[in-house]
């Protein structure tokens, strides 16, 4: 499988030595080389300076030859738009962003993009096994986070 | 009118003073505290601070009852998404952008943003526009009629030079309004011939502006 990560931060590092070690060809991008040390030694996949705003900078990661694009910046913004370019532009047919902020997550979501709100995840399964001394599965509490009053 | 005005930088912040002078209800959404400080000492309290990407800061602003938004920071990705917001959340019947990276207008139009505006991309034209003759130079975009007013240049290869307008073939919807000959205005009848180094102005639909460009163009 092709994938395309964006963001060589925590979560898109670890992504991408998990992908690699599994088999994949991986492509990660992001803005400062220095991120790339994440990888460790082992990773032997591409790496990409660049921004995921860029549809050249996404077409040197192989976006148009990839089967998975998943957005993992610090920024919701960035990643929501780094995913529409990949759904709209290159039609990558699936599409992750992470998206702290729950709404934005929420109605993105309605826009076809599987997005992964870290917020409400955490916080629901910390609430669990505050309360059961267990933790839950990863569900999506989003749709929880919904009922309470903004 | 009730305009939402979100990043004070200097788009916004000189577009909020212009609005608000014509007698627009404006407010200036700036996320920086130090900028939000400064602005507002001089806008007073048109200025708001918060994140215009945060719903419930788009609440507080009015985003409900605005007639217009305009993304005016320097980020493509943050405007992108104020605009797509203002749509989903609110039904802000305009969405404006501002796009820096001209390449990102496309996209902007295809993602449901009603109006995109790129610095780069006009000064591109204007600098394209004075090194090409015979091209078709837009003056103004009347948005209600979908209408354009444009200027052109009878340059020397120009195929209309020494033709009466009557025997002019333009498109359906295509008015010239006036010739500018040697600095004076001419309201022009059937019987007036374009010379060498005339500036026609012209009303044209959007949409038949490429077939007017044409009708002018200089063959070589």
């Amino acid at each position: 499988m092709n994938i395309v990560i964006l963001g060589c931060g925590r979560v898109g590092s670890t992504l991408a030595r998990l992908m690699h070690r599994d088999g994949h060809s991986v492509t990660i991008i992001d803005l400062q080389s220095e991120s790339f040390r994440r990888l460790g030694t082992k990773f032997k996949g591409n790496r990409i300076v660049g921004t995921g705003i860029d549809e050249d900078v996404m077409k040197r990661a192989g976006i148009e030859n990839a089967q998975v694009f998943v957005a993992v910046t610090q920024g919701d913004n960035r990643n929501i738009m780094a995913a529409q370019i990949a759904q709209h532009v290159f039609e990558v047919p699936k599409v992750i962003a992470r998206i702290y902020d729950p709404i934005r997550a929420d109605r993105y979501r309605q826009l076809g993009i599987v997005t992964l709100c870290t917020t409400t995840i955490a916080s629901g399964l910390l609430r669990d096994f505050v309360s059961t001394n267990e933790w839950g599965l990863a569900k999506d509490y989003s749709e929880e986070y919904l009922t309470l009053n903004v | 009118m009730y305009v939402i005005i979100v990043g004070g930088g200097n788009v916004g912040y000189y577009l909020a003073k212009t609005l608000a002078a014509a007698r627009h209800e404006v407010l200036l959404l700036e996320k920086d505290r130090a900028r939000y400080r400064t602005i507002s000492e001089e806008l007073g309290e048109i200025v708001m601070q918060g994140d215009g990407c945060e719903v419930a800061q788009q609440m507080e602003a009015g985003f409900g009852r605005a007639d217009a938004v305009v993304a005016a920071t320097g980020s493509d990705d943050d405007n992108m998404v104020v605009c797509q917001m203002a749509k989903m959340e609110h039904n802000v019947p305009r969405t404006i952008s501002r796009v820096n990276d001209p390449r990102n207008e496309k996209l902007f139009h295809k993602l449901g943003i009603d109006a995109t505006v790129s610095s780069t991309k006009i000064i591109y034209n204007l600098i394209e526009q004075e090194v090409g003759g015979g091209e078709v130079i837009p003056l103004a975009a009347l948005s209600r009629g979908n209408i354009e007013i444009v200027e052109i240049e009878v340059g020397t290869k120009s195929p209309v030079m020494n033709i009466e307008i009557r025997n002019l073939e333009l498109p359906k919807d295509a008015l010239i309004i006036s010739v500018i000959r040697d600095g004076h205005a001419i309201l022009p009848t059937g019987e007036t011939r374009f010379a060498l180094g005339d500036s026609i102005i012209a009303l044209v639909g959007a949409d038949q502006e490429p077939e007017l460009r044409l009708a002018f163009a200089e063959h070589s």
